[in-house]
């Protein structure tokens, strides 16, 4: 199995006035291909600033992380952003998506910074995430046309666009209530064990972790359990048993 | 990143907020509409100026006496005799960048036609000063060099003289009119010439031979002034230097004493009054130009809004992928199109007013291809030094503090 990701030893150290904050204290574990991991750990655990590091949004302070065979901590600041650009699908909690940009242009978005992509190319390629996140049909919506579920849909299309080696998700279904994020959790699934996509997901969820085939918890910038799911809960079996609601009608 | 890109990437970002760009388009509309507007109009005058000048004979060279006696009074200049018949002659004689030259020797007085009569004034010339005059015959004919030389007691007559002392349908030539006592047979009458710069109705004039005015009018050999006319209008510097010194070696100056006349050219008038003109448009075109730069301060003020505004955005644009520079020249790119959008629908509006005021002043509309030129590039320019700033701080922003940003 291809290593797409390679911690070793890992820190992070911060400069708050005089004081020094260490919030990774030498986290290290590898991510295979083809893995759904979930990060679970509580606020000051070190979560954030290790999705931050996977994400290559931020550089270790020391150790080695090997992004798809990349050692990260060399790059440069455009050199980082050429790696996001290429191996990264971010997912946030909060969609973060352009207001009154439909949602073609909002999954366009990460293709513009990819020289090699044609306008053409560009288009053609949005349309088909779309349509993998089942959005087809809603193209040409804006973001406030849409509902928390959809939004986030269209955020996970426009991080599937560029092809990337990893879909990474901060507290994704954060936003969401319990019946779309079990629609999320199934989207995830199936691009999981149908596309064969890596997705890293960062929550503090226990519920949403039973979702994915194995768990790392952080605990004061340590990993302090690494360990993989016996029984991966389905998302779609889930969402079937819900009992139906009528909170809205899609 | 490719300029296309860059460009529907800023167009994009900008439709998300059209009112907020057109708004600040607005501050540079109305500078480059001003500058263009203000441009126009300064550049009209000045033609129209120079056009009515030209009028009174562009290549006009006029000399007048002038007293040059270091004390006691001074005379006005009409009233110093030192032009003379000799004068005339030496630079008939010697001058090599004149066509004409004519003297002139004016009166005023009452001009008499049966009962009706009308304060004018009499001009002694010669039968080149219609040509040096840029005036023109309606009817009849210039008095001859027969004229001159015999006293002959013949006129022509300017329009406003006609309208007061001839009733209306009768034909003045062949008709003898009296001036100071004096009968003279009309022989022509002048075309209509309206007022000049200075507001004077040169058309309130009788034409004589300047002989016989000095004889029979004013009874004196002294010339009140020499017109002539330059071969060419950039030849009429040098024709009054040459004047002036055949003038001072017929008057015997030696080289320490001032002249007792001076030479002036209508193109050194139309300089000067040119000059003013240019200077006022310079003057209102800074001002302008001000408001200009005041729009580009808009600019940089709303970018660094949208920036603080946008953070988020920029957090995420850099989260997938964009570097420091791609949002650099994004937010660049913004500027820019806010600012020549700006400049184009300006030049656009300061054209029409341009044309607009032209129209209604009867100027010839001008359209100088150069100052659209300044104006748009001078806008790329506003829209780049005002861009800059707020493009250089969204380009240094933090991706991780950026997309934490609430």
């Amino acid at each position: 199995m291809k290593k797409i990701l390679e911690l070793h030893d890992i820190t992070r150290e911060f400069q708050m006035g005089s004081e020094i904050v260490r919030a990774l204290k030498g986290v290290s574990f590898d991510v295979f291909a083809g893995e759904f991991v979930t990060i679970m750990g509580s606020s000051g655990s070190g979560k954030t600033t290790l999705l931050n590091t996977l994400g290559c949004l931020d550089k270790p302070s020391s150790g080695t992380y090997l992004l798809d065979g990349v050692s990260v901590r060399e790059r440069s600041r455009d050199e980082l952003a050429k790696l996001r650009n290429e191996k990264i699908g971010f997912v946030f909690q909060a969609y973060n998506l352009l207001p009154r940009t439909s949602a073609l242009e909002n999954v366009e978005l990460p293709l513009f910074y990819n020289p090699t992509v044609t306008a053409a190319e560009r288009r053609e390629r949005a349309a088909a995430a779309l349509q993998a996140v089942k959005l087809g049909d809603r193209i040409n919506h804006m973001p406030n046309e849409m509902s928390g579920g959809q939004q986030q849909r269209v955020a996970i299309a426009r991080a599937l666009v560029n092809e990337p080696v990893m879909i990474l998700a901060d507290e994704a279904t954060g936003n969401l209530d319990t019946r779309t994020s079990y629609e999320i959790m199934a989207l995830m699934q199936d691009l999981n064990q149908n596309q064969g996509k890596t997705i890293v997901f960062v929550t503090h969820e226990p519920d949403i972790a039973a979702f994915s085939s194995r768990t790392i918890t952080l605990r004061d910038g340590r990993v302090v359990k690494d360990q993989v799911n016996q029984q991966v809960r389905s998302a779609k079996e889930m969402l079937a048993a819900l009992p139906q609601t009528e909170d809205y009608h899609v | 990143m490719k300029i296309l890109n860059l460009i529907r990437l800023a167009l994009l970002a900008l439709q998300r907020n059209k009112l907020r760009a057109v708004l600040t388009m607005l501050g540079i509309i109305i500078g480059v509409a001003a500058v263009i507007t203000i441009g126009a109009i300064g550049a009209g005058s000045t033609t129209s100026v120079h056009n009515s000048l030209s009028s009174m004979g562009s290549n006009l060279i006029m000399v007048m006496p002038n007293s040059n006696a270091p004390g006691g009074a001074r005379l006005q200049g009409a009233n110093v005799e030192t032009l003379t018949e000799k004068d005339l002659v030496a630079l008939k004689k010697e001058t090599t960048y004149i066509n004409a030259i004519s003297p002139s020797s004016q009166s005023k007085g009452q001009a008499i036609n049966g009962s009706l009569n009308w304060p004018t004034t009499i001009e002694g010339v010669n039968q080149d000063y219609l040509a040096i005059k840029n005036l023109s015959l309606k009817d009849g004919k210039m008095f001859s060099d027969r004229d001159v030389h015999t006293f002959g007691k013949v006129c022509l007559l300017g329009q406003t003289v006609v309208d007061n002392i001839f009733p209306k349908g009768v034909d003045p030539i062949g008709k003898i009119i009296r001036f100071k006592k004096i009968p003279f047979q009309v022989i022509g009458i002048l075309n209509k010439k309206g007022q000049n710069t200075f507001g004077q109705d040169q058309d309130d004039i009788i034409l004589a031979p300047y002989t016989t005015v000095q004889k029979r009018v004013i009874a004196s050999i002294f010339f009140g002034s020499f017109n002539a006319s330059a071969k060419s209008e950039n030849l009429s510097q040098a024709a009054a230097d040459e004047m002036e010194k055949i003038l001072r070696k017929t008057h015997r100056l030696r080289p320490s004493e001032e002249n007792d006349f001076t030479v002036r050219t209508q193109a050194e008038l139309i300089q000067t009054l040119s000059s003013i003109t240019t200077l006022l448009t310079a003057l209102l075109t800074a001002i302008a130009a001000i408001s200009l730069v005041i729009g580009g301060i808009g600019i940089m003020n709303i970018m660094y809004v949208s920036v603080t505004e946008r953070t988020k955005e920029i957090g995420l644009r850099m989260a997938i992928g964009a570097r420091g520079r791609d949002i650099l020249s994004q937010f660049l790119t913004e500027a820019i199109l806010i600012s020549v959008t700006g400049g184009l629908i300006g030049i656009l509006i300061g054209e029409t007013l341009a044309f607009v005021i032209a129209h209604a002043l009867k100027w010839e509309p001008i359209i100088d291809k150069a100052s659209i030129m300044e104006a748009f590039g001078f806008c790329t320019l506003i829209g780049v030094f005002f861009g800059y700033y707020p493009a250089l701080k969204a380009s240094r922003l933090d991706p991780i503090e950026a997309l934490r940003y609430e």
